[in-house]
């Protein structure tokens, strides 16, 4: 069971209260970007086995999205942030850091 | 003047906890940025209390109360079941703040769930710990109760208060009632 701890709320959400929305951080392409970039950003996704980036929605709570950084292998969850981010705070990684050194390196991102 | 109808009338059920649906009450949720001072002084002219921080509900007299929904909403309970001229008076104070205000007195069931049994059955159909020290007198959390969404809270009363949309009324309140039959005691809390 995963559980999530809300940013906003800050209760500990267990999975059935939460909406998975996806892989994180996303770069959106729109009008004018190359077939290639629009086909990535449309259907192509990361899937790691370790540290992962995703998009939850506190669906049974507040309503609304937030981040989460875990460990898809062990279900351990490095951290929640706010939503209002286009990449991971300095917290959330220092917080991966310290449970998987070297994980940046592990592949592509 | 027609006369505002809930979905159950005056339903009951008694096993290891009391479970009441509740009469009508004026609900009106308020939306904005709350640390703005018009939406607060808007709250505190309606109910005499301010919104307190998440996951809280503030009590204020004569059964009213305000709870926190989300950063940037809350809701409040009057203590009448009229919400009109309430809703009227804080127009008046939120002026041109940007925000939204909405009689939404019709839209929920509202019930009570009390007794010594009472927290071993919300904790049968909602994920929330429900122990003394992590949900106190004053919390308020939105959540599910086994397949619906509802809001639970605990009241100065030593009560709790349990809210559900209106449409599932029914189902709430069956599902209360199963979760408190004698015999279903769990002696967790
Ligand atoms: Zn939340």
């Amino acid at each position: 069971m995963l559980s999530l701890r809300c940013p906003y709320c800050g209760v500990e959400a267990e999975e059935t209260e939460l909406a998975p929305g996806g892989e994180a951080h996303l770069v959106r392409q729109g009008p004018g970007s190359s077939d290639e970039d629009f086909e990535t950003y449309l259907f192509l996704r990361e899937n790691p086995k370790g540290v992962h980036f995703e998009r939850w929605r506190h669906a049974h709570g507040c309503g609304k999205w937030f981040h989460a950084a875990r460990c898809t292998v062990t279900l351990e969850v490095f951290g929640t942030y706010s939503a209002q981010v286009s990449a991971p705070p300095e917290d959330i990684l220092a917080a991966i850091d310290a449970r998987r050194p070297g994980w940046r390196r592990e592949g592509p991102r | 003047m027609s006369e505002p109808q809930t979905p159950l009338g005056p339903a009951r059920f008694d096993g290891i906890a009391r479970i009441e649906a509740l009469p009508a009450r004026g609900m009106i949720t308020l939306r904005g940025d709350l640390g703005q001072s018009p939406l607060r002084g808007a709250v505190h002219r309606a109910l005499g209390v301010e919104p307190g921080g998440p996951g809280t509900i503030v009590e204020a007299g004569g059964g009213g109360a305000v709870a926190w929904m989300a950063p940037d909403e809350v809701l409040l309970f009057l203590p009448g079941a009229e919400a009109a001229p309430v809703l009227a008076e804080m127009r008046d104070v939120l002026a041109d703040a940007p925000h939204l205000l909405a009689d939404v007195s019709d839209a929920r069931a509202l019930f009570r769930v009390s007794g010594p049994g009472a927290r071993d059955v919300l904790a049968k159909l909602a994920p929330v710990d429900f122990a003394p020290d992590v949900f106190p007198t004053g919390s308020f959390r939105r959540t599910r109760l086994a397949q619906v969404p509802a809001a639970i809270w605990l009241g100065g009363d030593g009560a709790f208060g349990v809210m559900c949309f209106r449409s599932v009324a029914r189902y709430a309140f069956d599902l209360l009632g199963t979760a408190a039959a004698p015999g279903g005691e769990v002696g967790y809390y």
